[in-house]
């Protein structure tokens, strides 16, 4: 199949055409980076990714390191009955030939008292460990604060 | 014409699951469901609290158009930009039809979010959207009146030490100040849009 060059560029351009490149170490990779501006430096940020376990054993993420925050964590969202909370993951499985994947209104990192407001259009290093993957980094793209998924 | 006991088994079962259905379908009306597809009692939210210039707002003012009402706080990064996110998406699509209807975005933190931070919060989404806050007392009468859950919840994983649990969805009022409907959190800005405009 091919596709007129014109309509490929025209997505590329109203997707904003900055999607990170999955970044692979092992058996893992992480895939389709991507933040919420922040709201000021006083509020925190969120930031979302997927992971894939290309391994036949399950891993787990188990802690997080940004130079942007003093206090990124782990949170899922939950809805019950029409009303969301936040609460704090210890850490997420990525199963056997899985994927563990973070968006909003589910699972996201927090990133709390951040050293510097996340401005849309620049990028970040957020540091994953795993319990058997070791450290991975990967650069996250700021999309505006109202982007709701990693092709904005 | 002869049944068998068989037959007349199958009969009586379907019989049975007809009523069954029909109850469940009474029961599931009745009852206010997340769905925002319920049919539900008319009642007339009210307010009085104060923008992000310490202005007085109340209810009353809103008298004539429409109001799409979300119960958040600005120290919510996953779950409020998304729902503010689709309201900007909706009043964009409203074009020139979008100052029939008023955006709210009511604290449930007015703690944290009062005056500039409520201000510099609602503003990153869309210019229409008015950010209020109030009191406790205030906030808490404000829920009430919308039959809106909200509670504050202790937790050190969270900014400040705590986090807020609060109705998601949206509240849908009409200009006489009747409370309309409810669109339940992650209702695409496209479906919301068309039902408004249906209204319109
Ligand atoms: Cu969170």
């Amino acid at each position: 199949m091919k596709l007129p060059v014109a309509a490929v560029l025209a997505f590329a351009l109203s997707a904003g055409f900055v999607q990170a490149e999955p970044v692979r170490q092992g058996d893992l990779e992480i895939d389709a980076a991507w933040a919420r501006a922040s709201i000021g430096s006083s509020r925190p940020g969120a930031a979302y990714f997927t992971v894939r376990n290309l391994g036949d054993e399950a891993d787990r993420l188990t802690g997080l390191s940004s130079p942007v925050s003093a206090m990124p964590m782990l949170h899922e969202t939950t809805l019950s009955e029409g009303i969301s909370r936040m609460a704090h993951v210890e850490a997420a499985e990525i199963p056997a030939g899985g994927e563990l994947t973070l968006e909003p209104g589910g699972m996201h990192v927090m990133l709390m008292e951040l050293t510097t407001p996340l401005k849309e259009g620049a990028t970040f290093p957020l540091t994953l460990t795993f319990e058997a993957g070791g450290e991975i980094t990967v650069e996250v793209p700021v999309f505006g604060p109202g982007a709701t998924g990693p092709a904005e | 014409m002869k049944l068998t006991f068989a037959q007349k088994m199958l009969w009586a079962a379907a019989a049975l699951a007809l009523i069954a259905f029909a109850a469940l379908a009474w029961t599931g009306g009745l009852r206010a469901s997340g769905t925002g597809e319920a049919t539900q009692e008319a009642f007339r939210p009210e307010f009085r609290l104060e923008d992000a210039a310490t202005r007085p707002v109340t209810s009353e003012d809103f008298r004539g158009r429409y109001q799409l009402v979300f119960f958040g706080f600005t120290n919510c990064p996953d779950v409020c930009p998304t729902t503010l996110s689709e309201v900007a998406q909706v009043m964009d699509g409203l074009g020139s039809e979008a100052d029939r209807v008023q955006p709210l975005f009511i604290s449930v933190d007015p703690e944290r979010d009062a005056g500039a931070e409520l201000a510099e919060f609602t503003s990153a989404f869309h210019p229409s959207i008015l950010g209020l806050a109030g009191s406790p007392e205030a906030t808490q009468a404000a829920a009430e009146s919308f039959k809106v859950f909200f509670a504050r919840e202790d937790d050190a994983a969270a900014p400040d030490g705590y986090s807020m649990a609060h109705a998601s969805a949206l509240y849908l009022i009409g200009p006489d100040g009747d409370w309309l409907r409810q669109y339940a959190y992650g209702m695409p800005a496209a479906d919301i849009l068309a039902d408004l405009q249906n209204r319109l």
